[in-house]
């Protein structure tokens, strides 16, 4: 096992992250459908108790998938972090409001009242998702900044990474092809959230709503997405050639999707299991397994999307701004090849992480949330 | 290409320094707290007593509110090595990011799945399941801390590196010295123990105040029990490895160690100020006005606790700067003049390494050599004046007194309370009540103390002699990162305030102690 192979496996162990948190988002789809879903209180407190079960397994998701980037592609955390410095700060903002929101919501001397932490719930729900949608859609679409490591022996100007838009990455949220995937991240979240819904909570009233809700968010969410992947598809990527220089080609993720069939065999399997989820959600009268389906579906179309960014001599993190050869490759970004093979180590306790997440995400979702359990004073709930 | 701005540096660091010290109000309660938590749950395992039931419940609903604020806080840490420290990311992240991934695998999907077991299992996992999740979700809090730790740690004392010049970083070696460097364990036990003593302090404090009000008495009494015994283990293991945290300090950044004791010129048998009050007249090392206005050492203690040795020389800012003395093994030193010098060799011989590699193999191997022998000064290359190797001595000074003078305080009072609360029946002892209630804001200075010791004490480093922090930031616009200070200024005061509300309101509606009978 050579150093390319460890630099394609931590690769993977990222977009399998990313798949997962896009998963995990729909905790915060489920947070912009608090005033959708229930139409009163108890309604509400059943929608918020049962995503209040959930939300860590997101937020953690998202924090390790950021420890795992700085870990195995640092040069890719310094420059996209310490670059485009608004976009995340705004993600993270919108993540600091949510944590304490749960816990804060119901709780008497609040200071923000109830309404306070549920207008908070709302705004990392649609902020938090647009954003880390936009964000990762510059893996196709470009950024604009320059790497020069011999400034580090410039002893008055020495950072390695400059960002050369003066927006420092509010201008990736103004993009229009971003922007698609962004929406389609937060149309997908509500989609997601809303099959979690009619499987997590058992009220017919709620069970209902959520299964409009699948439908108005689904069409949104695959109007966007196809949008964004045709246009990916067709137009010019960042290649890499043997000599490890960049330059634009045509088609080029289409081309990726092609010579990679695996790849192309499991976004297929992806789309279609999606799908799957959402049509039998619909056309079934008591179908509550939707979110299972369209989860797996999720997962699998978001590790392609990232494999393809990554994979077969391809620039994932691309620099538009004058010079092509600062953009990063999952070659030129990484860690060192000891560094790897030690966090490949540490990687064999996942499957381990994952059984005891499963378990537990079982043990407390043996019953379903339903109102006699909210209403129920002895119970600690949101 | 214009410089780095003093004020960027300035406020990056005022960020960071407010996001870290924000997290590290939320930190040691869960640390403390979910230990004495974990104890509680298990005495109501093993007795059967819905008593010790409700009491665990009733402080695990203090730790939940606790958790979500610190939780909201330490997500800003683990990005801002990147928003803020771009440069120290890619220089090291190769080591830094390791710990950091760890973390992430290890701890806080620990934590997050058992608390959510901790709170909403008890009617659905059996006892034991139950227990298991509590003691879990502590268990990652205290492995996160370590992950964490370690890679402080490691800016303190970078061990098991190399440098590599072809991509500019240095890149981890051995795993093991990273993991197991004598900084990295004794930071580990000493930072953990100082969240035991929060959560002590914290859970005494609290219950005094029921005492005071001559209600929930017994739940007091016994919270009261199984805190002081934290309590006690915490400060007398926190005297432990706070010896060996100075110990290592003397070894590894004998600067810090002169900054803690208002150290200037250098002398054997050198006493420890116990306590003492800085000349604010004193503007520069090198202006020749006593150091102190007043001051009250224990005498030889300081070389003592430095070297084990009564007798030995402990090295002032002056010798530091100076060099010429010996060290303790006898070795040499180098003025900080000529470790600039040798760290602009250091970057000069890198930028001809780059240069020469692409045309002449041969060349670029003799810079290779030159920087190799002069990279443990690598940082020195960006320092312009001796001067700026000085950390805030005031800030340091105090700091550490502070810490040290409320350490001891607390020690004797856990102590107290220990005997009080075993021999005889504290609920009579008023006096005690308030001392203790007042004890609870003391422990949180003491551990805030105890981390700008560390912090600002390692300045102007962010890794000892690698890298400054000059040469650590983002290139952002000094600008935007007074926004987000000021932002998350705003945000983490006001939850602050909403968090101390509401443990307020639930402390007052107290625990759910009704129709028990034991």
């Amino acid at each position: 096992m050579d150093y390319p192979f460890f630099q394609q496996y931590w690769w993977f162990l990222i977009a399998l992250l990313g798949g997962l948190l896009v998963f995990l988002l729909f905790v915060q789809g489920g947070q912009t459908l608090l005033f959708v879903v229930a139409k009163n209180e108890l309604e509400r407190k059943m929608l918020v108790n049962s995503l209040g079960r959930k939300w860590e397994f997101t937020f953690t998701t998202l924090v390790t998938f950021g420890g795992a980037f700085f870990a195995s592609f640092p040069l890719f955390y310094s420059t996209s972090f310490g670059g485009a410095y608004w976009v995340w700060m705004l993600i993270l903002v919108c993540f600091v409001l949510q944590a304490v929101s749960y816990e804060f919501r119901t709780k008497a001397g609040n200071i923000f009242g109830q309404k306070g932490y549920e207008i908070f719930l709302f705004i990392n729900g649609l902020l938090g998702t647009i954003l880390l949608g936009a964000a990762v859609a510059t893996f196709f679409t470009g950024s604009e900044f320059s790497v020069a490591k011999e400034n580090l022996t410039n002893p008055v100007m020495p950072v390695i990474s400059s960002w050369e838009n003066p927006l420092h990455g509010l201008e990736a949220a103004l993009n229009v092809r971003n922007l698609l995937l962004g929406l389609a991240v937060f149309f997908l979240s509500r989609t997601l959230a809303s099959l979690y819904f009619m499987n997590n909570i058992a009220d017919s009233t709620v069970f209902a709503r959520a299964k409009k809700q699948v439908l108005f968010n689904a069409v949104p969410f695959l109007v966007c997405f196809l949008t964004f992947l045709i246009w990916t598809l067709c137009v010019e990527g960042f290649a890499v050639n043997s000599e490890g220089e960049v330059y634009m080609q045509k088609y080029k993720y289409f081309e990726n999707l092609m010579e990679m069939p695996i790849v192309l065999v499991l976004f297929l399997v992806g789309v279609v299991v999606l799908l799957y989820g959402l049509i039998r959600s619909q056309s079934k009268k008591a179908f509550t397994g939707g979110i299972w389906f369209a989860g797996v579906g999720t997962v699998l179309a978001v590790l392609c999307l990232f494999l393809i960014a990554g994979y077969n001599n391809t620039s994932y993190y691309p620099s538009t701004y004058g010079d092509l050869q600062s953009s990063l490759t999952i070659y030129n970004s990484s860690s060192s090849f000891f560094t790897l093979k030690v966090m490949s180590i540490v990687s064999l306790l996942i499957p381990f992480v994952l059984a005891y997440i499963v378990y537990a995400w079982r043990s407390i979702d043996k019953k379903k949330i339903d109102a006699a359990e909210m209403q129920d004073v002895k119970n600690i709930a949101y | 290409m214009h410089a780095i701005e003093t004020s960027l540096i300035d406020w990056s660091r005022a960020q960071f320094a407010l996001t870290a010290m924000y997290h590290w109000l939320f930190v040691p309660l869960t640390l403390g707290l979910g230990l004495i938590m974990a104890i509680m749950e298990t005495i109501y395992l093993r007795t059967g007593k819905e008593f010790w039931k409700q009491t665990a419940k009733f402080w695990m609903k203090l730790f939940g509110i606790n958790f979500a604020i610190g939780v909201a806080t330490g997500i800003i840490l683990e990005f801002e090595f990147g928003t803020n420290w771009s440069n120290y990311s890619w220089f090291v992240g190769d080591i830094f990011g390791t710990p950091l991934a760890i973390e992430g695998i290890m701890a806080f999907f620990m934590e997050a799945t058992f608390i959510a077991v901790m709170f909403f299992g008890w009617n659905k996992v059996g006892k034991k399941t139950h227990l298991t999740s509590t003691w879990l979700t502590w268990g990652g809090a205290s492995i996160s801390a370590l992950w964490i730790l370690v890679a402080n740690a490691w800016m303190q004392y970078p061990a098991g590196m190399k440098f590599n010049p072809d991509v500019v970083r240095n890149e981890m070696a051995s795993f093991w010295e990273v993991l197991l460097s004598p900084v990295a364990l004794n930071k580990f036990f000493h930072t953990i123990l100082s969240g035991w003593m929060v959560g002590a302090a914290f859970v005494i404090g609290i219950s005094c105040w029921y005492l005071m009000k001559k209600r929930n008495e017994e739940f007091a009494k016994q919270s009261i029990k199984v805190a002081a015994v934290v309590g006690v283990v915490s400060v007398v293991l926190l005297v432990y490895t706070g010896d060996g945290s100075a110990h290592q300090v003397a070894q590894k950044q004998p600067m810090k160690l002169a900054a803690m004791e208002g150290l200037y010129q250098g002398q054997k048998d050198a006493g420890l100020v116990v306590f003492g009050i800085l000349n604010p007249d004193k503007e520069s090392y090198d202006d020749g006005k006593d150091p102190f206005l007043f001051n009250w050492q224990v005498p030889k203690l300081l070389s003592w606790l430095a070297f084990r040795d009564s007798k030995a020389f402990v090295p002032g800012i002056n010798d530091l700067i100076n060099g010429g003395y010996e060290t303790y093994d006898g070795a040499p030193t180098l003025s900080v003049d000529e470790k600039i010098q040798r760290g602009k060799t250091a970057l000069q011989a890198l930028s001809d390494y780059r240069v020469s590699k692409k045309t002449d193999e041969a060349q670029a191997a003799v810079h290779l050599k030159t920087l190799e022998d002069n990279y443990d000064y690598f940082g020195y290359g960006y320092i312009s004046s001796p001067k700026q190797v000085v950390p805030p001595v005031g800030l340091t000074f105090y700091s550490f007194h502070l810490m040290v003078i409320f350490g001891a305080f607390f020690i004797l009072l856990f102590l107290v309370v220990l005997y009080l609360t075993y021999k005889k029946d504290i609920s009579k002892f008023k006096w005690l009540h308030i001392v203790c209630l007042i004890s609870i804001p003391l422990a949180y200075i003491t551990s805030q103390a105890g981390w700008i010791v560390a912090e600002v004490g390692r300045q102007p480093w962010v890794i000892q002699d690698i890298l400054p922090t000059f040469a650590a930031v983002s290139r952002v616009s000094t600008g935007s990162v007074q926004l987000t200070f000021f932002l998350f200024l705003i945000i983490f005061t006001v939850l602050l305030i909403a968090e101390i509300g509401i443990m307020v309101k639930q402390i007052k509606k107290g625990p759910n102690l009704e129709k028990i009978k034991n």
